[in-house]
């Protein structure tokens, strides 16, 4: 096969615009006669908004208009909407408020958005957002999720206790029975600590009318744009789904922090309508910090149970979950059916119970952020497993593989049915490559240098591709998630493919073409990949959840191949042979057994041409499409281990060593998943040392800046050891698990592992900065004094 | 409102500017060079570094007007016509990125490194070096991995402070 087919390690195709500075994000995108957004947001955690005031405002030079929720309420302009239904362990459907444009008598968190001003350069508009006279009353705010369902306070009146929804999955009378017959029982009590996403570009949108189409347009930082327009039409009234484009350009990375549709977009898009004007707004950082969909924060306490031998026989979780002021739009699946699901690991556990709570608080919304639901669930069971395995003496290596699933497919308590793996096989290569054995001695020697050396293990499986739309729909889901693609082959034998995936620097531009030429035999310089863009690509479910792979390019094999059979046929006809004679390899169609061929561009060619072939039997041209609907989640896995030296007098933690060993099934390009991985660890390696959200207890965010919330920096991690091993996925094709969210998942339980391993103390929390460390290393000194 | 007059890439560029304008703004809203980024408003990120006079600054805590008569390298004008800077080579060649937000800043900063420390810097100083850089896609490894093999392409090629 071509060397740029699956598997090669290919340079990126997008890489030329980036490195050259002509990429093109949404704020780079200008268009005659804009005008600029700035939104004034509640300063108050809590609070109704009295009166808004915008006299002083519209006198300020070069203002040309303010909206509020009023206006927005007038238009018909609905609330943001929660798009997945859970229902209580009572039967009860959750209480979704929804989430208004612009605030519809009471704020929820610093920063909801009060009133948007329209200024014709950014500088006025700001000035104008300054001199709004906003009258506010002030109500008490509740931040902490674990007590919000206690609190005075109450955030919606449709929510009482401030409870979205108590939601339990599993068997609570196996789980009781279980832990009866134990020998051992872990109990483990822990905090999921609340993250900000920060993809560094920050969010954007222009919105633009019109008047000669009566359509708008809108360009934007998603992850998913057909998502957006099918919310923006179907839910919240803005323009009918014809007479909206949605063109999500190059985006700045999202780790689902950009799937959701937000007030700006709304406001700017319907806005543009009202001043006749396009309108764009751009999020600073500040902004992004108090708007964009926060991560995690959740409460837990769990509890384990084994036999003497240390066999798991039982697991009992209670979570509670924050979702902010209000549920963002997949904020509701996060904690239950991304989380709890995953509750099993990769261990054969006979009986699991889990409840889940989640709450609203004065706090920005929680959704899906890179992982979401399984970073939650791998903590907790990477946390507690490890727990249980020092308590019983049992090397913690020894405790997991006594415990993997190894037969496949197998059926877990709480509803996922993994499909194929080999834990074992990864987490030996991870041993190995990590030198398990001279442990030992590395940890004796940082001893001999003051140091405290500690070695965790993180052996954590998730669930990918999210799909399939019947299983999906009937745990809640408001839409399918399927996936589209359309081949179209030109006259010359180029090829565009449009997806409804979207990158945002997952790089497929390159490995989508790759595939394609694979399959057809043509270099990735003649595949165009065409995406982010409702005009062109039909429809699209768009990327998270680790889909593109698995199920965005399943949907491109499908129809990649719809064309092969089409070009056979019209290859037939060409070389005046049998159409079962007909063989497609390395580009070209032959007559099998004789020399005689045509090309893949000369079928093109005729294709169009149409002279050579009975077009009452073949219709001209060579286009095809395809829709993917999986018939499983994926599974991948593998095993990290970290390696951390601990200076005792200071805290300070140091990666020594990193070995990821991860099985994603079928790779198509080894140097981008390799990326991948290296992102994601980077990510929890910031979750369990440097990132944690802190509100003080009037709802104001502490952590507002990146000189407040530590992001990783280059001298903070080391280079890291990645590894895979294989085990193609039975649910598509291509045999690909998917890659993007398993570093962050993997990592933080390594980290924390790794910790208290050197400090011999297991009450730590994350972020585990310095001080953490440094407290939790002199508790350990003096327990192992007494 | 002052005019500002600056050698951009190489060419004149002027404009009448409020003083209160950034250099990132001049660049990005009067020059319509787009491919120099704002990522925070706090100085911390580095999506906006460009060379001033041959130093690499920070675009967005820096005014227009501060610049009047200086000469401003920025990623568009990086590379000599079709023929890419061995630094923007070396980040498509080791996957050094993934959005591609933050690799302007990442790559000019890059250069200035190499030029200040000469010769291939190792991989604590790199790592070191990039403080003022964020990035949230790659975890740094393939920007540390680009970097040193940039600053080698750089000593073979005579780039090294030859802008």
């Amino acid at each position: 096969m071509s060397n740029t087919g699956i598997g090669a390690r290919v340079a990126r195709l997008e890489d030329q615009r980036f490195i050259t500075g002509a990429g093109k994000y949404t704020d780079d995108v200008n268009v005659a006669g804009q005008t600029y957004a700035a939104f004034a947001r509640s300063e108050h955690a809590h609070a109704t908004v009295k009166s808004v005031d915008s006299k002083a405002a519209l006198a300020v030079p070069g203002v040309i208009a303010v909206f509020t929720g009023a206006d927005l309420e007038k238009d018909a302009i609905g609330p943001l909407p929660a798009g997945w239904m859970i229902h209580s362990k009572d039967g009860s459907p959750m209480n979704a408020p929804g989430h208004p444009c612009l605030v519809q008598g009471k704020a929820r968190y610093v920063g909801d958005p009060v009133a948007v001003v329209i200024g014709e350069s950014l500088a006025a508009a700001r000035a104008g957002a300054e001199a709004l006279a906003i009258d506010y009353d002030v109500h008490e705010a509740v931040t902490d999720p674990a007590k919000a369902r206690s609190s005075a306070t109450q955030l919606h009146d449709s929510a009482p206790k401030n409870t979205c929804y108590e939601w339990e999955l599993g068997d609570k009378a196996a789980t009781a029975a279980a832990f009866k017959s134990a020998k051992h029982v872990t109990k483990l009590s822990l905090s999921n600590n609340r993250l900000v996403p920060n993809p560094m570009e920050p969010r954007s949108a222009l919105g633009n009318y019109d008047a000669g189409t009566d359509s708008f347009t809108l360009y934007t930082t998603s992850q998913n744009p057909h998502v957006a327009r099918l919310v923006m039409s179907a839910f919240l009234n803005v323009a009918p789904e014809h007479k909206l484009r949605v063109i999500a350009p190059d985006v700045g990375g999202g780790f689902g922090s950009k799937i959701y549709v937000y007030p700006e977009e709304v406001v700017c898009t319907w806005a543009s309508k009202k001043v006749g004007r396009p309108i764009k707004w751009t999020a600073d950082r500040t902004e992004a910090f108090i708007t964009d969909a926060h991560g995690r924060d959740h409460v837990t306490n769990a509890e384990i149970a084994m036999d003497e031998r240390g066999k798991i026989l039982g697991l009992k979780v209670h979570t509670t979950a924050n979702l902010g002021g209000y549920p963002s739009l997949f904020a509701t699946c996060v904690p239950t059916y991304l989380y709890a699901t995953l509750l099993s690991g990769q261990y054969d556990i006979p009986a699991i119970y889990a409840e889940v709570d989640a709450v609203y608080t004065n706090t920005v919304p929680v959704d899906a952020y890179r992982g979401a639901g399984r970073p939650e669930a791998t903590f907790l069971v990477e946390r507690i497993v490890e727990i249980a395995s020092r308590e019983m003496g049992i090397d913690p290596a020894t405790f997991r593989k006594r415990n993997f699933i190894k037969k496949f497919p197998h059926q877990t308590p709480v509803i996922m049915n993994y499909d194929a793996g080999d834990y074992a096989a990864s987490l030996n290569k991870a041993c190995e490559l990590i030198d398990y054995k001279g442990f030992g001695k590395r940890r004796r020697e940082a001893a001999r240098r003051g140091k405290l050396r500690g070695i965790g293990f993180s052996c954590y499986i998730e669930a990918c591709g999210i799909a399939p739309s019947a299983a999906v729909g009937s745990l809640g889901a408001g839409v399918g998630l399927w996936e589209s693609a359309e081949v179209r082959v030109n006259p010359t034998g180029n090829v565009e493919i449009l997806t409804g995936s979207h990158s945002h620097g997952q790089g497929h531009e390159t490995t989508f073409a790759q595939l394609v030429s694979d399959r057809l035999g043509i270099g990735i310089d003649q595949v165009t990949i065409v995406h982010g863009d409702t005009d062109k690509v039909q429809f699209g479910m768009g990327t998270y959840g680790s889909r593109s792979g698995a199920v965005g390019m399943t949907a491109i094999s499908k129809a990649l191949d719809k064309v092969e059979a089409k070009a056979k046929k019209i290859a037939a006809h060409l070389l005046e042979a049998s159409e079962s004679d007909i063989e497609f390899k390395d580009g070209a169609f032959s007559v099998s057994g004789t020399d005689k061929k045509v090309t893949f561009p000369e079928v093109s060619l005729n294709a169009y041409v149409a002279h050579k072939f009975p077009s009452d039997e073949i219709e001209p041209g060579l286009k095809e499409g395809a829709f993917h609907d999986p018939s499983n989640f994926t599974f991948p896995a593998g095993c990290h281990i970290c390696e951390i030296e601990i200076d005792p007098e200071t805290g300070v933690c140091e990666i020594a060593d990193w070995v990821a060993v991860d099985d994603f099934g079928n790779v198509i390009n080894p140097m981008i998943v390799e990326g991948q991985v290296h992102g994601g660890i980077a990510q929890g390696v910031g979750q369990a040392l440097m990132e944690g959200v802190s509100y003080d207890s009037s709802g104001q965010l502490m952590t507002g800046s990146f000189m407040d919330y530590c992001m990783p920096r280059a001298d903070n991690l080391p280079s890291f050891k990645v590894d895979t091993t294989v085990t193609p996925c039975p649910s598509n094709p291509l045999g690909i698990k998917g890659c993007g969210e398993a570093g962050a998942i993997a990592s933080p339980p390594a980290v924390i592992n790794a910790i208290t391993d050197a400090i011999g103390h297991e009450n730590i929390t994350m972020p585990a900065t310095p001080q953490v460390v440094w407290q939790a290393a002199r508790q350990g000194a003096a327990r192992a004094a007494e | 409102m002052p005019k500002v007059t600056m050698t951009v890439n190489g060419k004149a560029a002027s404009a009448d500017v409020e003083p209160r304008t950034l250099l990132v703004d001049f660049l990005r809203q009067h020059l319509r060079l787009t491919g120099t980024h704002v990522g925070c408003d706090t100085s911390q990120c580095g999506a906006c570094v460009v060379h001033v006079n041959g130093r690499a600054i920070k675009a967005c805590t820096s005014l227009a007007v501060q610049w009047d008569g200086a000469s401003v390298t920025t990623i568009e004008g990086l590379a000599s016509g079709d023929a890419l800077h061995p630094m923007q080579e070396a980040f498509r060649e080791h996957h050094g990125l993934q959005c591609g937000f933050c690799t302007p800043g990442m790559i000019m900063a890059a250069v200035d490194l190499v030029n200040r420390h000469g010769g291939v810097p190792d991989e604590a100083t790199i790592r070191r070096e990039l403080e003022g850089n964020m990035c949230r896609c790659t975890g740094y490894h393939n920007i540390v991995k680009a970097i040193g093999a940039g600053a080698s392409a750089m000593q073979g090629s005579g780039k090294v402070a030859a802008e």
